[in-house]
């Protein structure tokens, strides 16, 4: 193998899982420290920075950070750095004097954003404080698009979610809510600089099978559902629920069900239990609160009774798996099952809505309707609009769009300097040693054997009578403070130089997780055999020296590494060196003027 | 010195051996020794070596001197039996222990100020008497625990981080233990735990007083471009004179070993050592060959390492002295104290 090219900014990045997999890359080790220190406001700002909803998002984010977590793979149960999040923003003191400034000159630039959510929010945070004008665009009265309409209120308190936007809101935008823009091409005309598209994924899914018409009445789409009740144009519902779906729409369904009338209410799925596409805690979640999930039941019709909705037929389904290893339902051949039910919401996908750009416009569209794209700039094939978050390329999350949305404002600023959008400016990383004295360092790498912390909720009879009322409590100082001490602070480099080292061996005995070897090089799937411990996990890197004095390499594997620093505390030579990595992604406000 | 402890996780694909233990049960405490010291790969080396072996923590015993050497018995095997003992004076804290219970696996640590200078007369003594044990001398060549001074077992002109230059010859452990009559002699280098860990899992087995003389790099006091004992000229000038192989007893032999190339040695437990690619076909049954050819890569500035000189039909203690096959601590109090007309008995024998 090649020596390790540690110059290379994602190396490092990719050691550091949590915020390799969070696709806004927020520094996740960087701001568990500062909880851990009590410094709550920096912690919070390190999220805002990065994405913007800390607290939003520290109630409902998809966490890709999670399943990544380091401890996952030397313990279980990776660090609670969703929940941690939280804490930041339910702890924080005042940020109003740590917001940008915006200028009263502006640059006589001026951006249309269309749907008020997740990734216009974002676009509108990155240009205004470089002096863009924005207006922006919604059909509801109000903002937060998905974020206010999808999820319940159980789950995200709304002085949570209305606290966060006013951050941005407040920065001086035209607000033209409302108001739905139903012509691209009348938009265009508007002479805007740019335009962004952010939304969303605005068309529920239905379910048309025999006797859908006759019962409509009592058949709502999820995410229309969900919106209805969140604009109180919807406050009960029968008295027996079924709901139709495995993902996370159809979780919060169920749950806003049974706290505005539903009583016998029950999920009801077409594949296993273990296929849902809801996160593992959301099921958990309404699984507490008494709601049953039916798995392998495909749904065949709706029955009335006196023109009215009173059961639905289900079909008993197992799974198998075919020769090319595609997963199938081969019906079990029992009796149909019949589930009565006063009403049932379908919660089974939700699709993109573009009638309103005009095919004159030059937009194209992929054969599954989304907008053709540049996955780097976001920039649709008209070159002033700009498409990001669930409308960019399908239903996906918050923290997603927030991701792409940096990127499109990025696309934005470089657009209107006349710059080459393709051309990004580099992330910004920095690499220092955290060495304070022969054996100590700048962060605790004494490594915590704790378990998880679980979040506590409140009382089940208290949360189930009142729709608005937020079921988890949230980590108080002290648990907070114990579940940073699980992190192992995957950001704290082990940096090798290899002129310094004299191959006394004292890294590779005192390493706890046999990361370290030195031997002769090698082809890299024949080196990771060779190791203390084999490497096979092959999406680890393994981090590779030039020649040593005996004719040996080092070959460190970073899969199991704990950054407990030990490896340099052993070493007489300090050719180990414990490292922070900070890795910031190039956001608009890093792009030269030309 | 370390402030946090060993983290506990570990590589969750680690082996186990046939007791269920893995590498990590046979540690022991952190080190508190300088970073880079080769002591905590002789450590390391033991530790590796009683993992593959199987070993049961408790049926073995440390026993160790003064020095920085003679602390490291802390690091390894925490749950085996211990003996800190005086200075020099391992060797008959050993030989005391080994009486009383033969049954155990006893490994003696100590290092060149232990057993070349303060202790070097209970070590002839030990060799002498062929006590079955692994004697392991960590050999740096200096006394570290006193900042630096240069020790008997320092080459002549070799110099300290001080510049003090060796004016005298050095006691060359490994031939003086072959001299004295050990059965098992071997030299390697904390360096190269490939050669260290067959020669220490060999030492274990061999039925006979085991000795191995480990060139032990200090870091902080004798590791200059112009000490011989630092790990600059050890990794420039050791010669392995064979490459080592150590198979336990109840292995299968796996390994093929290409003939008249290989030289096998079958200990008394059955477990056996491979010598490959023998120098000049090196024959580690000849006294006089294995000092000669000590002494000669000494002259060459080298350092001869591997597996020096065995003899397999020699007695320990216990044959010679036709001691009581028991460990004393199975015997009941009639037999350790068999009254007054035993004694009176035994007197009359010398009347």
């Amino acid at each position: 193998m090649k020596p390790t090219n540690i110059a290379d900014p994602n190396y490092f990045h990719k050691v550091v899982d949590c915020q390799w997999a969070c696709p806004a890359h927020t520094p996740v080790p960087e701001y568990i420290r500062l909880i851990a220190e009590k410094r709550y406001t920096d912690a919070y700002m390190i999220n805002w920075q990065s994405n913007v909803f800390p607290g939003i998002l520290g109630r409902t984010c998809d966490r890709p950070c999670e399943p990544a977590c380091r401890r996952t793979r030397v313990e279980e149960e990776p660090v609670a750095i969703c929940r941690l999040k939280r804490v930041a923003a339910d702890f924080k003191s005042d940020i109003k004097d740590r917001l940008p400034a915006i200028p009263n000159k502006k640059n006589g630039k001026h951006i249309a954003l269309i749907g008020a959510g997740p990734a216009s929010l974002t676009v509108a945070r990155d240009l205004l404080p470089l002096g863009y004008e924005i207006t922006l665009f919604d059909r509801d009265k109000k903002s937060g698009g998905a974020m206010r309409t999808q999820i319940p209120r159980f789950r995200l308190p709304v002085e949570v979610l209305e606290e966060e936007l006013h951050y941005i809101l407040d920065m001086g935008i035209n607000c033209r809510f409302g108001e739905e823009i139903t012509s691209m091409k009348a938009l265009l005309q508007e002479n805007f600089d740019a335009i962004f598209v952010g939304t969303g994924a605005p068309l529920g899914k239905r379910l048309d099978l025999p006797g859908h018409k006759e019962a409509k009445d009592n058949i709502h789409t999820g995410i229309e559902w969900l919106a209805n009740v969140a604009f109180e144009h919807v406050s009960s519902i029968g008295k027996r629920v079924l709901v139709l779906g495995g993902g996370n729409t159809a979780m919060d369904c169920c749950r806003t069900s049974k706290r505005i009338g539903g009583k016998d209410v029950t999920v009801v799925v077409r594949s296993g239990f273990d296929e849902m596409k809801a996160s593992p805690w959301e099921i958990e979640d309404a699984m507490n609160e008494d709601i049953p999930v039916l798995n392998f039941h495909v749904p065949k019709r709706y029955i009335l009774e006196n023109g009215k909705l009173a059961a639905m037929e289900f079909e008993k389904v197992r799974k198998e798996y075919d020769e090319n290893g595609r997963r199938l339902l081969i019906p079990t051949g029992e009796d149909p099952v019949i589930l009565p039910c006063d009403d049932v919401i379908c919660a089974i996908g939700q699709d993109n809505s573009f009638p309103w750009i005009e095919k004159e416009t030059g937009i194209e569209f992929d054969k599954w309707e989304l907008p053709v794209l540049d996955k780097q700039t976001y920039q649709s094939t008209h070159k002033k609009v700009f498409f990001g978050g669930d409308a960019a390329l399908g239903p996906d999350n918050i923290i997603t769009a927030v991701a792409h949305a940096h990127e499109a404002a990025l696309s934005i600023r470089l657009l209107c300097d006349n710059q080459d959008i393709s051309v990004r400016p580099d992330p910004h990383t920095t690499l220092d040693s955290q060495k304070m004295g022969i054996h100590q360092w700048s962060y605790d790498n004494d490594i915590s054997n704790d378990e998880r912390y679980i979040v506590p909720h409140a009382a089940k009879e208290k949360t189930l009578k009142d729709l608005n009322m937020e079921v988890e409590l949230g980590f108080d100082p002290e648990l907070a403070l114990a579940e940073t001490m699980r992190c192992l602070n995957c950001d704290i480099q082990t940096v090798f130089t290899d002129q310094l080292c004299i191959e006394c061996d004292a890294c590779v005995d005192i390493c706890p997780t046999d990361c370290i070897t030195f031997t002769k090089n090698g082809e890299e799937n024949e080196l990771r055999q060779r190791l203390m411990a084999p490497a096979e996990d092959l999406d680890q890197d393994i981090y590779v020296s030039d020649v040593l004095t005996t004719g040996r390499i080092m070959a460190k594997t970073e899969d199991l590494c704990l950054h407990c620093g030990l490896c340099a505390e052993r070493c007489p030579t300090n050719a180990w060196d414990m490292r922070k990595y900070l890795f910031d992604t190039a956001k608009a406000a890093d792009a030269c003027q030309s | 010195m370390s402030y946090i402890n060993k983290p506990k996780f570990k590589h969750p694909q680690l082996k186990t051996n046939e007791i269920g233990l893995t590498r990590r049960d046979y540690e022991g405490t952190l080190t508190t020794l300088c970073a880079g010291c080769g002591h905590d790969s002789i450590s390391a080396a033991i530790i590796q070596a009683a993992a593959d072996m199987a070993l049961e923590p408790h049926r073995v015993a440390k026993i160790s001197g003064i020095g920085c050497s003679s602390k490291i018995p802390s690091y390894f095997l925490s749950k085996s039996h211990g003996f800190n003992s005086v200075h020099g004076r391992m060797p008959s804290v050993a030989t005391g222990a080994n009486i009383a219970n033969k049954d155990l696996d006893y490994v003696g640590i100590s290092g060149d100020g232990d057993s070349a200078s303060i202790g070097l007369g209970q070590f002839c003594h030990i060799v002498r008497r062929r006590i079955n044990m692994l004697y392991i001398v960590a050999n740096n060549g200096t006394y570290g625990l006193t900042k630096g001074q240069l020790s008997a077992t320092a080459d002549l002109g070799s110099k300290t981080k001080s510049g003090e230059e060796s004016l005298y010859d050095n006691i060359d452990m490994a031939t003086l233990a072959i001299e004295l009559g050990a059965s098992f002699v071997a030299r390697s280098f904390s360096g190269d735990k490939q050669q260290l860990i067959p020669l220490i899992q060999a030492g274990l087995k061999h039925k006979g007083f085991a000795f191995i003389d480990i060139v032990s790099p200090c870091v902080t006091f004798n590791n200059t471009d112009f000490s011989t004992h630092g790990y600059k000229n050890t990794w420039e000038n050791y010669i392995a004179l064979s490459e080592v192989d150590f198979v336990p007893m109840r292995e299968e032999i796996t390994t093929s070993y290409s003939a008249g190339k290989a030289k096998e040695i079958t200990l008394h437990d059955g477990s056996v050592i491979h010598l490959q690619k023998t120098s000049n076909n090196y024959d580690p049954y000849d006294k006089e060959n294995a000092l000669h050819h000590i002494n000669k890569y000494k002259k060459q500035g080298q350092i001869a390492t591997g597996l020096l000189y065995i003899n397999q039909s020699t007695s320990d203690l216990h044959e010679l002295q036709d001691t009581v096959d028991k460990p004393f601590n199975t015997l009941g109090n009639h037999d350790l104290c068999p009254g007054n007309e035993v004694l009176t008995d035994i007197n009359e024998t010398f009347r």
